[in-house]
């Protein structure tokens, strides 16, 4: 199995139909699949063990993406954001390598490798000129289409490999081949070193959705795409639709009609930002997915009819479903799970395991699935009746006081109801008494009058257990996000060591 | 037979790719399928000339085997014999 499939097949389908638009630059599916075959034989004269990609977004990450699998090496996009000493680690671990992309920081982090760096233009130019005389041969190699360091918010970046096998059962499992209209077009403005970017290329390329590339965020030039290139799909992280919501809220103009689906995820999404964007944009379609690297992008949606369903329902449980990530994909399977790996009824908090084809859960350096093939995903959740899943932070997070499991969803979700607080976060905080107990941090809204910490402890007392009343109260301007809308709670924690 | 090698059709321009794969013999318009064209000979059977789609998935009765249609052809996909049926799958919205 081989992802280049999915590349070859739109390319048979429509050779001139437009499948990417770049910097002015629209190529066919035709001319990308020629340019990947191009980069692929590059690559095999070059001999290198990975292509890393270590740049923004551009044509390039297809042609290196769909290059490299044919090629039988894995696409490993890299994070430019990371600091220097972090990103020349990750160049070490996977030498030798094509680097395209930033060659002058790349070159300076890791010169003695033997890495082969490559601009973006020059690494495009050349796999363009070697289309001609291209084999067209597909190597298997290890079977591995993509590695991917994770974000490495609670340890170091672990090397996550995902299988041709697990992108492929992904695509085929939840996209149909050709199914978008040729007018319909796909805004990707997430970077290429997080899942959702190699996903969205995948996806967009089998449905045959024009790829509109946006090579980094920003609010005003997203709304100036969806007008110009009429978008009619478009991924987006909380943080990315916050500021798009601020900039129309600030009178930008934008044509929006085309705009018939949004699907967002990568974070956790707050209640009123959601329900803002549902007022905006009364007849788009929005979805909520929720997925990890390890499981090649989404394993459960909440998908346009349940977003309504929540807006307008007087049933509690139907409307508290804008919290969830929707239901399982029809080809993922889903568990709670207690400590001891016992499975969990209905409405009981635990580790949220996941199992299908596109679960990887492989590291390079070991499998974190269990002998029956089930993925611990690290996240906590629960799942309601009707099985909507609700995520409760990384099992991680849990803060333990005394014995006691607290979850920091449930103290955060009571915090944020109080009109005057625009965020809030629990984290454990070292305490003599019981070990660990719990800490908050707080962001006020802009004229709010801040809440004295006794009025703070009340709210709390009042509607969950004594255990769950902070001992340690901070107030901070803003909350620490990482670029993909990744609340760091290290960071938070940090504040309470002193 | 096994997960991800390409057959091809010896009567039709058909081409499928295994995503699941079965003991047995797989067929296109009627005539066992081949991994390289060069072998092909033949010619399509009135009994299995329905056509296959591209980007279709077709299983038999039981779910065991499984194939995605990568070309399409005039010739209609069986195993042992006995049609395939494409798979419908449910439509999701898109999430990426």
């Amino acid at each position: 199995m081989n992802i280049s499939l999915l590349l070859q097949m739109a390319a048979d389908a429509g050779p001139d139909r437009i499948g990417l638009v770049c910097d002015g630059r629209r190529w066919t599916y035709g001319e990308l699949w020629r340019a990947a075959q191009g980069a692929a034989d590059r690559l095999v004269e070059m001999g290198c063990a990975h292509v890393a990609l270590l740049d923004e977004s551009s044509e390039a990450a297809p042609i290196a993406l769909f290059g490299a699998a044919l090629a039988g090496i894995p696409y490993v996009p890299l994070n430019y954001r990371l600091a220097n000493e972090d990103l020349g680690s990750l160049l070490q671990r996977v030498a030798p390598a094509c680097v395209v992309g930033d060659v002058d920081r790349a070159r300076a982090l890791d010169p003695d490798s033997g890495h082969q760096f490559f601009t973006r233009k020059d690494f495009v130019a050349d796999a363009e000129a070697a289309a001609d005389s291209a084999s067209g041969e597909e190597r298997e190699g290890e079977g591995i289409a993509a590695q991917i360091f994770t974000s490495g918010t609670t340890a170091a970046p672990k090397a996550a490999l995902l299988r041709h096998s697990n992108l492929l059962g992904y695509i085929l499992g939840t996209v149909e081949f050709c199914s978008a209209d040729e007018a319909d077009a796909q805004l990707v403005c997430v970077p290429p070193y997080h899942i959702a970017g190699i996903s969205a290329l995948m996806s967009s390329i089998y449905a045959m959705r024009r790829i509109v590339v946006l090579p980094a965020f920003d609010p005003d030039e997203w709304l100036r795409l969806v007008t110009t290139e009429k978008v009619t799909n478009a991924f987006l992280v909380p943080t990315m639709l916050g500021r798009i919501v601020e900039r129309l809220d600030a009178g930008v103009e934008a044509d929006l009609d085309s705009l018939g689906a949004i699907a967002y995820g990568g974070g956790r999404m707050p209640t009123e930002l959601i329900a803002r964007a549902l007022e905006m944009f009364p007849v788009t379609d929005f979805t909520n997915a929720y997925g990890l690297t390890e499981t090649s992008s989404t394993v459960a949606l909440l998908g346009p009819d349940d977003h309504r369903l929540a807006q307008f329902s007087d049933d509690p449980a139907v409307k508290a479903r804008m919290g969830s990530v929707g239901r399982p994909l029809p080809t993922v399977e889903v568990e709670i799970r207690d400590e001891e790996g016992h499975v969990l009824p209905a409405g009981e908090r635990g580790e949220i395991y996941v199992r299908g084809e596109q679960v990887s859960g492989e590291y390079r350096e070991r499998s974190a699935l269990t002998a029956d093939g089930w993925f611990p995903t690290r996240d906590a959740g629960w799942l309601d009746e009707e099985g909507y899943l609700f995520l409760a932070g990384r099992a991680d997070d849990v803060i333990v006081r005394g014995g006691e499991n607290i979850s920091p969803g449930e103290i955060e979700d009571v915090l944020m109801e109080h009109p005057a607080i625009a965020e809030a976060a629990a984290v454990g905080v070292p305490s003599t008494e019981w070990g660990e107990a719990v800490g908050i941090a707080v962001v006020y809204r802009p004229g709010e009058t801040p809440l004295d910490d006794n009025t703070l402890r009340e709210l709390i007392r009042e509607r969950l257990r004594s255990s769950r009343v902070p001992e340690q109260i901070r107030v901070l301007d803003a909350m620490p996000y990482n670029e993909m809308g990744k609340l760091l709670r290290r960071e938070i924690r940090s504040l309470f060591q002193d | 037979m096994k997960p991800g090698s390409k057959l091809k059709s010896a009567v039709c321009d058909t081409e499928v790719m295994v995503i699941r794969a079965a003991e047995g013999s797989l067929e296109c318009g009627g005539a066992a399928m081949v991994d390289d064209k060069a072998d092909a000979s033949g010619e399509l059977n009135p009994d299995f000339a329905e056509g296959t789609q591209m980007g279709k998935r077709y299983v038999d009765a039981d779910g065991t085997v499984e194939l995605l249609c990568v070309k399409a052809g005039k010739g209609s996909l069986s195993m042992n014999g006995t049609a395939l049926t494409t798979k419908e799958a449910k439509s999701l919205p898109s999430s990426d």
